[in-house]
């Protein structure tokens, strides 16, 4: 269900975009979400596709990049990357382990169109 | 036309995330010991800070933020208690954000102790918005099933205490305590496990003498 304040985050994101390139058109938005972010990808393509009705962004394509869950040891400095529990260093089998990364929602990148002759169109 | 790749790097929940941090400064700069409560609806929230208001009540001044989709009850009970309490309704988001927090966090007097914030019971959605706490608390009631934590992982994983609430119902139950704290451990093994009975006064005793213990670190600059 908070696929839509996240979506709501990500148009606030692209109205900025948009003011620093004006005029443009945003024709696609990369993500990066975490394995581990809480975020289910097919909710978040439905709240994009409703959100981006009248806006720069209302022909882009939204792809999403699912990005490992991600942990170093704190014992023994190894990095894992489990896909599911337990989520215990898979060298030497401590669970003091730092997150590092499988949790975020990353606006990567943004493929823009702008006009050749600004104030012309 | 000219084609044009804007590169952007950043996390969607960068802002309440940047808020939540503003609340952790200005909450551990007044000594108070902010703590997020998230759970299934019905897994004994309210019931538990009852309990934890008439425990440290006599000693402490506390305050209680509620989260719900819709109606002031819990709010209610807990200033029946006599524990100043503001209730946040959200009108149907799923999950408390740093924002709604941070608005009612001027109204709380500077001199309390603790500050509960009970989030809205979801075991999903909450556990990825930081509202700036010192401390997060998991709740799972024996009537949920021990198999939850595999579940829901995100929750488990990003609390430091996991607190096995309807104790009392343990013997009725197909629950396993320790096959819960086991799955929960294996996900996280920093969480540190209580169990209680709200119902039963059953555990909440120690549990109260953690947050305390937890007060008195914060206070003292220990981690």
């Amino acid at each position: 269900m908070h696929e839509l304040s996240l979506v709501a985050g990500l148009f606030d994101i692209l109205e900025e975009k948009t003011r620093e390139h004006q005029p443009c058109r945003i024709t696609a938005v990369h993500l990066k979400v975490g394995r581990l972010s809480g975020v289910v990808p097919d909710l978040l393509e439905s709240a994009f596709t409703v959100y981006k009705k009248g806006t720069s962004a209302e022909e882009a394509v939204l792809t999403i990049e699912i990005v490992p869950f991600r942990f170093r040891c704190r014992k023994c400095g190894g990095e894992s990357f489990p896909e599911e529990p337990p989520f215990a260093c898979t060298a030497c089998g401590s669970g003091d382990v730092e997150l590092l990364g499988g949790m975020d929602v990353v606006v990567e990148r943004l493929e823009i169109e702008t006009d050749d002759a600004p104030g012309t169109s | 036309m000219t084609k044009k790749e804007v590169l952007v790097l950043k996390d969607l929940l960068g802002t309440n995330n940047e808020i939540a941090a503003e609340i952790r400064r200005e909450t551990e700069s007044r000594g108070i010991l902010a703590v997020n409560l998230l759970s299934s609806p019905g897994s004994g929230k309210t019931s538990l800070l009852e309990r934890l208001a008439d425990k440290l009540g006599g000693r402490y001044r506390m305050a209680v933020v509620e989260g719900d989709i819709e109606t002031e009850r819990d709010a209610e009970r807990i200033r029946a208690r006599g524990v100043p309490a503001w209730q946040i309704t959200t009108g149907g988001a799923c999950h408390l954000e740093a924002r709604m927090v941070g608005k009612v966090l001027a109204d709380i007097p500077a001199e309390i102790d603790f500050l509960f914030v009970e989030n809205v019971g979801n075991l999903v959605c909450p556990a990825s918005f930081d509202l700036g706490e010192r401390l997060r608390c998991v709740l799972l009631s024996s009537p949920e099933g021990d198999d939850k934590p595999k579940k829901y992982p995100k929750a488990f994983l990003s609390a430091d205490v996991l607190i096995l609430t309807k104790s009392d119902l343990n013997a009725y139950l197909p629950f396993d305590p320790a096959k819960a704290a086991a799955e929960a451990l294996s996900i996280n093994a920093r969480l540190r496990v209580f169990a209680v009975s709200a119902l039963k006064d059953e555990g909440v005793d120690e549990l109260a003498a953690f947050f305390v213990e937890a007060l008195e670190n914060l206070r003292s600059g220990c981690a």
